[in-house]
């Protein structure tokens, strides 16, 4: 059901101007580049995320939308007026920060207040904006405490009524949930997507949990070295993926490096660095020699006799074994000396331990071949 | 606090485990009253009478005896350096409610709240210019250039003083230079607020620098974000966020500029007459008039205690112990 929301926002305006753009954006501290050449366009009322490892940048490109960096180059757009010259305060965006960044000196209600006292609204007007952010955040009963008297995620909760109140064009969430606990975080991802769905606005969220970025977003650009390397939805990006790089941030893979000796229409076969012959789907127009075959421990199947007509089978057997509840986590050496994840359902019948030989195979369609990096 | 042995909370083991304990609790006589734990505690009070005991000997000795002495010698009305003394009673403290007493008081804290709000005026900026805008490389060694005048006496720096406030002084000097009438500056109020201002300015930039240093950027940042002007930055969050370092800073100087003895003497002259002076002249000067001065010298330690108390309660003490 969330797929269906999320294609509904995305493709509801398709002509339309983006909500926030980045053209050709530089931004260099000193003689260290942050973020390098970056092109961006969000749509309105999507869920765009930036994912990626700490020091990619995307930090930095959330405070150039904010207006906390001005670009060393390029052009930063907010419904297609250029802001890059625009301070902070003058920008229709509203940022919750990963540390929340309450005013401690000031009560809940007056930390939501101040964006809407700061423009002079009316009084009875502040009263119910702060009342109608209070109850989208579930917080009518602290509006009175001090932030210090405050739990982790009601602190989170505050802050995004900070900023929500404002009824800005864009809400910028950096790292949002990043200091709370695992279970918190759950239960906040659902109210984020919630409230995004109430709002309708444009959220732009940076992030370096590919979960949380999967589980949100309408589309995530994927963020290496001051670059994007991908921009898609969370099935484009997880199953499509355009390099090793983001096949390799993207949940776990198994990348096999290797050579295309046998190109078809759909699929090519690769022999791998160490002899193995694979067979794969293309990803995109990819045609080159040397290359990377990625498959997901998840779409390898491992089983004990041999199994009938499969294409990509190897016989090896299981060099290490973590039991994690729901699955198992295998390492299998295969003969050829490669080792493979393998994330294998945890069911009665999977009576394998360290050592049992077994075979692991999987279909062409599920594993992708990438350019090497 | 007696513990219990049965409900000791560590397991035999570890107390017949023959290493450190051992020595405390041998293995071979496990009675209750035997733990090492209940063998310490009769002793627990040595450490902090060790600790504490040499300041607080010398505390005793050398603030809270002369103190009462003085509460004792002001109780007796009239007395004078050798002269017979009569009974107790308050004709001292009924003394400095006279006209030209109270004028006194009233011009030491004059003296004391303008010089602090000059000192709060001129330090804001500098300590806010040096904890968030001074390049990082160069902080330290502006914060030392700032401390470098505290390690010279008081005394000295009062005396440079009247070179440049003297009539045919530096001062003077350049006013005429520059085409404008030479004034009288020495022994006048004007120069005890520059002396003042001077002396415990370094005091103010230091607390408020040590308040500003903490101040969190990302507040500012969110404030802007929330569409804040600097300005309203400034007021709604700096201010706020940076009082309890303002308070402890103007507490402090308050108290220094209030009790102020030597530039009040060496740059004031006799128009600029406060409560130390007067309270010297008691002492050290014709009249002897031990009881009157001991009388003053309860109000002026009165007065600075309640100050303390203030800054105790509102005045943030981490930023005066770090600065």
């Amino acid at each position: 059901m969330a797929q269906m929301v999320h294609s509904a926002a995305a493709t509801a305006t398709p002509a339309a101007q983006p909500d926030v753009e980045l053209r050709r954006v530089v931004k260099a501290f000193g003689a260290e580049v942050a973020v390098c050449d970056l092109d961006l366009a969000v749509r309105q009322g999507e869920f765009f995320s930036i994912l990626g490892p700490s020091g990619c940048g995307k930090t930095t490109t959330l405070r150039l939308i904010a207006g906390f960096e001005t670009p060393s180059a390029g052009d930063v757009l907010i419904q297609g007026a250029n802001v890059s010259t625009v301070p902070a305060h003058r920008r229709p965006v509203n940022t919750v920060f990963q540390s929340y960044a309450l005013f401690d000196h000031m009560t809940v209600k007056d930390n939501i207040a101040f964006g809407l006292k700061i423009r002079r609204m009316g009084t009875a007007q502040v009263r119910d904006r702060v009342a109608e952010a209070l109850r989208l955040v579930r917080m009518e009963s602290m509006a009175n405490r001090y932030p210090a008297q405050l739990s982790g995620g009601q602190q989170q909760r505050v802050a995004l009524a900070r900023a929500l109140v404002n009824h800005p064009a864009v809400m910028l969430l950096d790292e949002p949930l990043g200091a709370l606990d695992q279970k918190l975080r759950k239960q906040m991802q659902v109210e984020l997507a919630n409230l995004h769905r109430q709002l309708g606005i444009t959220f732009i969220m940076v992030t370096h949990d590919q979960e949380e970025a999967l589980a949100l977003s309408d589309r995530i650009a994927v963020m290496n070295n001051g670059q994007i390397e991908q921009i898609g939805t969370p099935s484009d990006i997880y199953d499509r993926p355009s390099t090793a790089f983001v096949a390799d941030f993207i949940g776990d893979t198994n990348l096999l490096p290797g050579r295309i000796d046998q190109p078809h229409p759909r699929q090519v076969q690769v022999t791998t660095d160490s002899g193995l012959r694979v067979l794969a789907c293309m990803s995109g127009s990819t045609v080159a020699q040397a290359v990377v075959v990625s498959v997901r421990p998840e779409k390898i199947n491992l089983s004990l006799s041999a199994p009938a007509a499969a294409n990509n089978c190897y016989q090896g057997h299981i060099s290490h074994l973590m039991y994690l509840g729901t699955h198992l986590h295998c390492v299998v050496r295969l003969g050829s000396g490669e080792t493979l994840m393998v994330r294998h359902p945890n069911r009665a019948e999977s009576l394998i331990g360290v050592d049992t030989a077994v075979y692991v195979h999987w279909a062409a369609d599920d594993c992708l071949v990438l350019d090497a990096a | 606090m007696k513990i219990q042995n049965s409900n000791f909370p560590y397991p035999p083991t570890l107390l017949t485990f023959p290493t450190l304990l051992t020595p405390m609790t041998p293995a071979h006589s496990p009675t209750p009253s035997n733990t090492w734990a209940d063998r310490l505690a009769p002793r627990l009070w040595l450490g902090p009478v060790t600790l504490l005991g040499p300041a607080g000997v010398w505390l005793l000795v050398l603030l809270v005896l002369p103190t009462l002495l003085i509460l004792e010698i002001s109780l007796v009305p009239g007395l004078r350096l050798g002269q017979p003394s009569g009974g107790y009673g308050l004709g001292n403290y009924l003394q400095i409610l006279q006209p030209v007493y109270l004028r006194v008081i009233w011009r030491s804290l004059v003296f004391a709240v303008g010089s602090t709000a000059l000192c709060l005026l001129m330090g804001f900026p500098v300590a806010y210019w040096l904890a968030l805008m001074s390049p990082q490389r160069w902080r330290n060694l502006l914060l030392v250039a700032f401390i470098l005048p505290l390690w010279t006496s008081s005394l000295l720096r009062a005396y440079a003083w009247t070179t440049i406030l003297r009539p045919s002084g530096v001062l003077n000097g350049m006013l005429t230079a520059i085409g404008l009438p030479a004034q009288n500056w020495l022994n006048t109020p004007t120069a005890v607020f520059i002396g003042l201002t001077y002396s415990f300015l370094p005091y103010m930039v230091l607390i408020l620098y040590a308040s500003l240093e903490k101040l969190d950027i990302r507040l500012l940042e969110a404030a802007a974000d929330l569409g804040a002007t600097p300005r309203q930055c400034f007021w709604k969050i700096t201010v706020p966020q940076t009082l309890p370092g303002i308070a402890a800073a103007s507490l402090l100087v308050f108290i220094s500029t209030l009790s102020d003895f030597v530039v009040p003497t060496l740059l004031g002259g006799a128009s600029s007459m406060n409560i130390s002076r007067l309270i010297y002249n008691q002492f050290l000067g014709p009249t002897r008039a031990w009881g009157f001065g001991s009388a003053l010298s309860m109000v002026l330690i009165l007065a600075v205690s309640l100050a303390i108390a203030l800054l105790i309660r509102y005045g943030d003490r981490n930023t005066v112990t770090e600065a």
